[in-house]
């Protein structure tokens, strides 16, 4: 049985702030170490998602495994763990960090250090990596490798005395870099006789394979044959097949200690493979867990909802399939008086909830229908006991509330000083509290305390366009806080739609009022009657829009004996109808509704 | 002028006599040609430069009479329509010919109605002498406005004074005349339209049909009006012209009874009265739809549009069917919804269910009435109120849901 030996094994992660060329720099190093062929070879390979394609981001975290012959003339074999750098995906880098040693921090010599660079650094520097730093992008004019270095040792606080400068664009010093990952990352140091013990890395389902699950091996040796059991979900299995990825499939007989790579089983119950599970020898197990992955805390929550209500069943088996690849993402039954069936489903963001909703239509062909975003509300009532609220909907009677509490973040904002008037601005009037404000270099860094849901509506966009796109974000979720939230409700023909509703801060409460309703003036047709709009919060009706009534609509002109065509429109007229959500009298149809609830200011 | 006065307060009329039981069969020949083609028209109407040979036409629709007539054999014709394009350009002969087959393939009724659309710019005194010696007693004139130059942004290759000629001439030679306006023109105004629509009354005789001007997809008028040159009425200055129609016709005893016909009582187009109430029907020529029970299902038939390639179909296969479709009961259901609500009468609710295979849905019929849209004429008839008729797609988009 020949697995690698571990003192020539380099299992690293690069991280980076998003763009700055982490997925680039892979492509760099699986071709420079003949992974692919240049004609196999496209930009950004590892992110295959049509999604991530199209964004130019990635999305999910990709292993691939290289051999490399160093200068000291010896073989490696590489473990390249290619990460995302949005902050909604920040799970996906934590796990990934979590099955190395070591990590290279990609720095774009022209940006500096971002938000993003900081928090993904500080969670390698917290898993114990060895790290090295990466100047890229030097080809462009704008680079300034050296300032940038200086920046990383203020700012960080880590030695980039030794940092490779590169352009990964045009291949330039990557022989450095894969001469660095030999020499200043260390290798793992498995016990090859001890009973098996794996980290569950990440799993997915393929349509030919079935459940594929990514494993690291910490101890022992993972055979085809073997009997496998994951000791959180208790399930076993028998291994059917065993290898890693060139990134092309390879398959293999075992995978020994320091190694990363895949196995297959007959794994049926998608539920049993949970990230950051340990695997181990059904026979000989190994007597300790790993501590295993601390559970991503969802933050955004909405309901997703078939717009076809048959399709209820396919949209349960497709979250079942698409939470085995993010762990990050959750999801419960709920039910809506407007929508029917669905479920409440929670994210890390608004990016994370917009990427989950696409892959479930574009991966399951589904139709979905989202509600609007909302954090998690803590409510005490006024009989001690206290409630989490994921859908204002379900909130209770006023007069049993004691106090409502809403989840705070700490916000790092990264700009050119130009801008952070503007960002201050934004985010006083997002109720936000400045802690501090300090410069790197000619950059400001803000942090700020901001209630989560001023944030989930529109903040990046606001964000984005207040600093044509140069500031960067990072959070963190620090606290529950009370405050004076109360429920508003919309009411369209004096009936209120529940999916509408929401939790509003008293001093936004009006203004968000005003502008849902402006905004379902024009996105509810007209009636053969008037139709008013209102916001109301208890019983006080705060802001008031009118749906005009028909006034003619009728075909004047006669088409003699052709039925067919009137028909037809009338046909259309119903298909449309179908789509529509009936509330008391009057029909709302659905792109509307989620024209309504995707609104901003 | 015969005129009837019609009791004042009756808000819709015709309430007094319930349509008989049985619609009619009827049968539409359609002569696609025309001198121009006119911006608004979206209709199946073609110019030609070169003269069309009229005698393989009447040939071809001769032959196609037939072939109907083989799908609905022994029915009693009781009109006959010959619509367009503009079938003023058929010769008398021409004419005579196709009335002719029609006569053989059928039966057709002694007290027929047999109509003939005419335009202005083609009237002659001779051929209108023709056309009535072949058989035709009802004409129909397309007039559009009396007002040359709305006659010229229409496109109309007449003016008023041709217009004026045209009637007199043709209520000279047929026992009935109607004839069609076009307003809701841009910048026309209620008052403007109402005074128009006065002078076209004193000039009717039993029978008006009042369009309002609708932008069709495919034709000058809606590029015009894409581009933002035609400043078409909104929707208020819509329901106001439509409210002055009925006002000013109700006035002199030419009350609506369908949304845009208008008749003195028994002036009505009995053909035209066939389609809405949902009969049977023969369609004969390039683009003529029929709809035809057999075997106890209702058959919607359309023929191949293209006025040459029809004539070669019918010249080879005996027929230009080019679509031959058994309606489901749904399907029958809209139809009749469509057509039915847009007659004063209304509908019969048991010939519906026959029809649809179901009832309307109590509770949006309630909806309906409550909100004044439909009323129900005892037990077995409803019909759309006047605020219904003006809203009259919605309300039967809401019936048929
Ligand atoms: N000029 C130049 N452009 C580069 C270089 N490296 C990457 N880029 C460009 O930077 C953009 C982002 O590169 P990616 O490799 O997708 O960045 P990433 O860090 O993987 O981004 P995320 O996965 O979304 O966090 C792409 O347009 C690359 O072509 C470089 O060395 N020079
Ligand atoms: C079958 S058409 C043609 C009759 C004849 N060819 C003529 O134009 O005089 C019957 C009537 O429909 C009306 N019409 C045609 N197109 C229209 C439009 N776009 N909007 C309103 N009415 C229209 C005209 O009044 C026309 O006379
Ligand atoms: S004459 Fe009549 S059918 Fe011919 S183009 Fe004009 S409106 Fe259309
Ligand atoms: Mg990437």
């Amino acid at each position: 049985m020949t697995t690698a030996p571990q003192k020539n094994i380099r299992n690293f992660s690069i991280v980076a702030h998003i763009d700055h060329g982490k997925s680039t720099l892979a492509d760099r190093l699986i071709q420079a170490t003949g992974g692919l062929s240049d004609r196999e070879m496209k930009d950004q390979v590892l992110d295959s998602m049509d999604i991530e394609r199209e964004r130019g981001i990635t999305i999910k975290a990709q292993t691939v495994r290289l051999a490399y012959t160093a200068k000291d003339g010896e073989t490696y074999t590489l473990n390249l763990m290619d990460t995302p750098g949005h902050v909604d995906f920040a799970y996906e880098v934590s796990r990934s960090l979590a099955a190395c040693e070591g990590s290279l921090l990609v720095v774009d010599a022209s940006q500096g250090v971002e938000a993003q660079t900081l928090a993904n650094v500080y969670q390698a520097i917290d898993n114990n990596h060895e790290i090295v730093p990466i100047l890229n992008k030097i080809d462009l004019p704008a680079a300034e490798p050296d300032r940038i270095k200086q920046q990383i040792e203020e700012v960080i606080g880590i030695d980039a005395s030794n940092a490779v400068p590169i352009s990964a664009k045009t291949g330039l010093n990557i022989d450095l870099v894969l001469e660095a990952i030999v020499e200043r990352l260390p290798p793992p140091n498995g016990d090859p006789d001890a009973p098996l013990k794996a980290m569950l890395v990440d799993s997915w389902y393929d349509t030919y394979l079935g459940v594929v699950v990514l494993v690291r091996i910490i101890d022992g040796h993972l055979r085809k044959g073997d009997r496998i059991r994951m000791m959180g979900s208790g399930a076993a299995y028998d291994v059917e097949r065993v290898g890693w990825f060139t990134p092309k499939m390879v398959s293999s007989e075992a995978l020994g200690p320091g190694e990363i790579g895949f196995f297959t089983g007959s794994i049926k119950e998608v539920a049993d493979t949970r990230v950051g599970d340990t695997i181990t020898d059904d026979r000989r197990p190994t007597d300790a867990a790993l501590p295993g992955f601390r559970p991503a805390q969802p933050v955004v929550f909405c309901g997703l909802f078939p717009v076809d209500a048959a399709e209820f069943e396919d949209l349960r088996a497709a979250m079942g399939k698409l939470r085995l690849n993010d762990a990050s993402f959750s999801f419960e039954m709920e039910t809506s008086a407007a929508l029917g069936f669905g479920f409440r489903c929670g994210f890390l963001g608004l990016l994370h909830l917009e990427i989950i909703q696409e892959r479930l239509e574009r991966e399951f062909n589904l139709d979905l229908i989202a509600t609007a975003p909302s954090v998690v509300y803590r409510i005490r009532l006024t009989s001690g006991d206290e409630i989490e609220l994921h859908n204002p909907a379900d909130m209770p009677d006023v007069v049993k509330i004691d106090t409502i509490s809403e989840p705070w973040i700490r916000a790092t904002i990264l700009t050119p000083d130009e801008y952070l008037g503007a960002i201050l601005k934004l985010c006083q009037d997002r109720r936000g509290i400045q802690a501090d404000l300090s410069y790197v270099g000619n950059r400001a860094m803000v942090i700020y305390d901001l209630p989560l849901n001023e944030v989930v509506f529109d903040f990046y966009d606001r964000l984005k366009s207040v600093s044509k796109g140069y500031a960067s974000f990072d959070y963190q979720l620090t606290d529950y806080r009370e405050g004076d939230l109360v429920k508003m409700q919309i009411l369209v023909n004096a009936e209120p739609v529940d999916a509408l509703s929401m939790l509003v801060h008293k001093t936004q409460a009006e203004r968000r009022g005003r502008a849902m309703c402006e905004k379902l003036k024009d996105l509810i047709p007209q009636h053969l009657f008037v139709i008013p709009i209102q916001a109301a919060i208890g019983g006080k009706i705060i802001a008031r829009e009118t749906v005009r009534a028909l006034r003619k609509d009728v075909t004047a002109k006669c088409y003699g004996g052709d039925v067919t065509r009137k028909r037809k429109l009338l046909e259309k007229q119903k298909e449309g109808k179908k789509r529509m959500r009936q509330f008391g009298k009057v029909e709302i149809p659905q792109e509307a509704f989620i024209a309504a609830l995707k609104m901003d200011e | 002028m015969s005129r009837l006065a019609v009791p004042a307060g009756s808000a819709r009329a015709a309430d007094a006599a319930p349509p008989p039981a049985d619609p009619g069969f009827g049968v539409y020949v359609h002569w696609p040609f025309c001198a121009a083609k006119c911006p608004y028209c979206d209709f199946n109407s073609h110019v030609r430069h070169a003269p069309v040979d009229q005698a393989r036409f009447a040939a071809a629709l001769a032959a196609e009479a037939r072939a109907m007539a083989e799908r609905a054999p022994g029915k009693r014709v009781t009109s006959i329509f010959l619509g367009g394009g503009t079938p003023s350009l058929m010769a008398p002969e021409t004419v005579g010919a196709v009335l002719d087959a029609v006569a053989a393939a059928w039966t057709v009724d002694a007290d027929a109605e047999i109509s003939m659309e005419a335009n202005p710019s083609s009237v002659e005194a001779e051929r209108f002498r023709g056309y009535r010696a072949a058989g035709v007693n009802r004409v129909s004139l397309g007039v559009q406005a009396l007002d040359d130059r709305e006659l010229r942004f229409l496109g109309r290759l007449h003016d008023v004074d041709q217009a004026l000629a045209a009637i007199r001439l043709a209520r000279e030679t047929f026992p009935r005349l109607s004839f069609d306006l076009i307003y809701g023109r841009p910048g026309q105004t209620p008052e403007a339209w109402a005074a128009e629509l006065e002078r076209a009354i004193g000039l009717a005789s039993d029978h008006l049909s009042l369009y309002q001007l609708t932008i069709e997809p495919d034709t000058m008028f809606e590029k015009l009006y894409r581009a933002g040159k035609l400043a078409m009425p909104d929707e208020e200055t819509g329901a106001a012209l439509y409210a002055v129609t009925q006002a000013v016709c109700e006035a002199h005893g030419m009350p609506a009874y369908e949304v845009s016909n208008h008749a003195v009582p028994g002036g009505e187009c009995r053909h035209n009265l066939v389609y809405w109430r949902y009969g049977e029907y023969a369609g004969v020529g390039p683009g003529a739809h029929g709809r035809l029970v057999s075997g106890g299902r209702r058959h919607a038939l359309a023929t191949a549009r293209e006025p040459e390639r029809w004539l070669a179909r019918v010249e080879s296969w005996g027929d230009g069917v080019d679509a031959d479709d058994i309606l489901s009961e749904e399907e029958a259901g809209d139809e009749m919804l469509l057509m039915g609500l847009r007659l004063v009468e209304g509908i019969d609710l048991r010939r519906y269910r026959a029809i649809a295979g179901r009832g309307l849905d109590p509770g949006r019929l309630a909806d309906l009435v409550a909100h004044g849209m439909v009323e129900t004429i005892g037990p077995d008839r409803v019909r759309a109120t006047r605020a219904g008729a003006f809203v009259l797609d919605a309300v039967v988009a809401d019936l048929a849901a």
